[in-house]
């Protein structure tokens, strides 16, 4: 299958080895893949924050960039969602209104991806370590996403996988409003941060780049031990 | 709560920042509310099918809320048939104005008052006692907020945020009881002041959870027994009830009645759900001899007229949203500075007090959808904060945030300037001149608590290039792949 990839503005330029995993797990599986370089960002700053007309001037130019593309396939929950379940809502009534559907419609979260559209969920993978997962909110509660990435990290030889108590709970990123309210951001973080320090786990395995931002940010701050990784980054390793 | 903050968005900040420090405090507050999501998850459980409860929760409360014209006139007319008195309220001036026309008529001296988040609404209490009137909140929780001067903290669980031992110094300080830690003490030295507040009390004021129309009858649900009191004991009985509270038949309780106790507090049903029907009828030996009930609009009526957020309507007021809400949680209730609190309260304070002043409370949420996705009827409530986040923007734009987002769209919509800029500066840098020094500097705001990930070696698109052009080279050689 020839497969796209959406790689959102900030794991391009932070998270570059997200991206890449991603890549090498397609590829190994036997997919084309493909990454169209005039994508940009999928409008969700300025959407959240209210300001759907600049929104939909950066959206529109993603759904003109992945117009022929098989599947898209996200690495983030959050932009995901954005694409599959917010683009629909933000172009009700527009022009474009029909290619954001159909955008929607082809996108895929990541670990959803591999699980329910090509039915693998062993990928030969090898981790060694005790590591929790953190449910990013857009991928859990926008897209349904919970067992997924769960069924693919059982799988993965060495991890042992433990669950915390507040896995649903929000890091507290939630975008412009981890800057805007920095105090109710940050004690966020540090609930969801407790919870996985409680679990003696050594990593974080996350479907959301961005919030491992927030959640590695705050550990990184007062912890230091705990080690923030992409789920892909985790199923690509040998 | 703040002094020197006069704006709502003013006293909401820096209330936030203090609250969100404050540990111990937010720490009893997550404990209390621990207990609540075991014995809820236990309880729902017992539903055979939480869901389709909830999606037939959802069709009747849409059918009543985009009736309620015909649902509140059916009611009208079976409550006044057995001698009931209805007004209809605008506003919570006219709300407040017939209540105390109506004590002033019948010489009233001394009101007791079950809890009505209606009365907080219009500042019922504080008019009353303006004109001289003795009003004693029954509910315990209401009593004890009543006691501290303090409004309600969760519009379930007014007093959550207490420990015991502030509850006994506070009983101590305005009651002159000995200190204690029992829970049953403490309840017994406010059930004595309160017995006899019923006794004395020649008007009884209440709320009402469900607004019955077929039968004409008024529900409500508590767990003291001081409802039931209240309505019972003075001759003169008020209920203050919002116009949405209507459900179109009494077999719609079957469902109602478990869900919000369920969703509320994790009880299969409240201890004490009674219908009011009107006044005492001839030959019935108990029950107030007038009975009036006050339909509260107070810009209700907006909502309804909105189709997008019309559901929030939905809300039978059981608080969940609330419990679930990790903002809540850290923030605590006084925080928001309104009625209703929580994500519910972000969602309709706007409508009812001005998008202006209240859109903060909108844009103080990090959309996580765990209230959505606990509210028993189906509301969209983290969507509609997005909702009120752009009809915010669209009415009155912040100058300056427009034009960052301007700039923002101006730059990604151009790939090649995108590719060009990220090359030499990190995302983040590119738009920082433009909110250097502000609120909304990214940079300082993220950084005074976290750590900033380290610049990687290359951005994604850079070794993607890299990658397939080495792939290429090995095609090109013969090799695999
Ligand atoms: S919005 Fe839903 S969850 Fe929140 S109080 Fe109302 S009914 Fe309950």
């Amino acid at each position: 299958m020839r497969v796209t990839l959406f790689v959102p503005c900030f794991i391009d330029s932070l998270y570059p080895n997200v991206g890449m995993s991603m890549v090498h797990i397609l590829e190994r599986l036997g997919h084309s893949v493909d990454f169209p370089e005039e994508q940009t960002c999928c409008g969700q700053p300025p959407f959240n924050s209210g300001y759907w007309e600049e929104a939909r001037s950066v959206a529109v130019k993603q759904i003109e960039v992945f117009k022929n593309a098989e599947v898209v396939i996200s690495g983030s929950g959050s932009c995901g969602a954005m694409f599959k379940v917010f683009y629909p809502e933000l172009f009700h009534g527009h022009s474009a209104e029909a290619e954001a559907k159909a955008l929607s419609a082809k996108t895929w979260e990541f670990s959803e991806f591999l699980v329910n559209k090509l039915g693998v969920t062993d990928l030969g993978a090898r981790f060694e370590g005790r590591a929790t997962f953190h449910d990013g909110c857009h991928g859990l509660r926008e897209l349904g996403t919970k067992q997924a990435p769960r069924e693919l990290l059982s799988h993965v030889k060495g991890l042992e996988l433990v669950e915390m108590s507040e896995a649903e709970t929000c890091c507290g990123f939630g975008g412009t409003f981890a800057v805007k309210y920095p105090q109710i951001s940050t004690a966020m973080a540090e609930v969801k941060c407790n919870s996985i320090c409680e679990t003696k786990a050594d990593y974080v395995i996350s479907n959301d780049s961005s919030c491992l931002m927030q959640i590695g940010g705050w550990l990184n701050r007062n912890v230091g031990s705990v080690k923030c990784l992409h789920l892909a980054e985790v199923l690509a390793s040998r | 709560m703040s002094t020197i903050a006069d704006l709502p968005r003013q006293q909401f900040q820096s209330d936030a920042n203090r609250t969100a420090n404050d540990a111990p405090r937010r720490a009893a507050v997550r404990r209390a509310l621990s207990n609540y999501q075991t014995a809820r998850d236990r309880t729902g459980a017992t539903f055979t099918d939480w869901k389709s409860a909830r999606a037939s929760a959802a069709t009747i409360k849409h059918e009543a809320v985009n009736h309620l014209d015909r649902y509140l006139e059916e009611f009208e007319q079976k409550f006044t048939a057995r001698g009931g008195k209805v007004f209809w309220a605008t506003d919570s001036k006219q709300a407040r104005d017939y209540i105390l026309n109506l004590a002033k008529e019948k010489g009233v001296r001394s009101i007791v008052k079950s809890k009505a988040m209606t009365g907080e609404e219009i500042h019922l209490n504080e008019a009353l006692i303006k004109e001289g009137y003795a009003v004693v909140e029954s509910d315990l929780g209401e009593y004890i907020q009543q006691l501290k001067g303090e409004p309600p903290y969760h519009f379930v669980f007014p007093c959550m945020h207490l420990r015991r031992d502030e509850i006994s110094d506070l009983f101590h300080r305005e009651l002159g009881t000995a200190k204690t830690d029992s829970p049953e003490e403490l309840t017994m030295i406010a059930r004595n002041v309160l017995r006899r507040a019923y006794v004395d009390a020649d008007m009884g004021i209440s709320g009402g959870n469900f607004i019955v129309a077929d039968t004409g009858m008024i529900s409500i649900t508590e767990n003291e027994g001081n409802a039931r009191l209240t309505v019972g004991l003075p001759k003169i009985h008020v209920a203050l009830i919002g116009i949405e509270k209507v459900v179109p038949c009494l077999a719609d309780l079957a469902l109602f009645l478990p869900m919000l106790a369920t969703a509320g507090t994790g009880q299969h049903l409240t201890g004490y759900n009674s219908m009011y029907g009107g006044p005492r009828q001839p030959g019935e030996i108990d029950g107030p001899e007038e009975f009036h009930v006050v339909f509260l609009d107070n810009h209700r009526t907006r909502l309804l007229a909105d189709p997008e957020q019309r559901d929030a309507l939905h809300c039978i007021r059981c608080g969940a949203c609330l419990n679930v809400c990790p903002i809540f949680k850290n923030i605590g209730g006084h925080t928001y500075g309104t009625t209703y609190q929580g994500p519910i309260g972000s969602v309709i304070t706007p409508h009812f007090r001005g998008l202006e002043d209240w859109k903060h409370l909108s844009g103080a949420s990090s959309l996580c959808g765990a209230c959505t996705e606990t509210c028993p009827v189906g509301i969209d409530i983290h969507h509609h904060l997005l909702h009120n986040r752009r009809n915010a923007a669209a009415q009155k734009p912040a100058a300056g945030e427009q034009l960052l987002w301007k700039a923002f769209s101006f730059l990604m919509k151009r790939p090649a300037l995108y590719r060009l800029a990220t090359k030499f500066a990190p995302l983040g840098g590119l738009l920082h001149p433009l909110v250097e020094g502000t609120a909304m500097d990214p940079v300082a705001s993220w950084t005074a608590t976290r750590e900033f990930p380290a610049a990687p070696q290359g951005s994604f698109r850079e070794r993607f290039r890299a990658h397939k052009a080495a792939k290429a080279e090995l095609v090109k050689k013969g090799g695999v792949q």
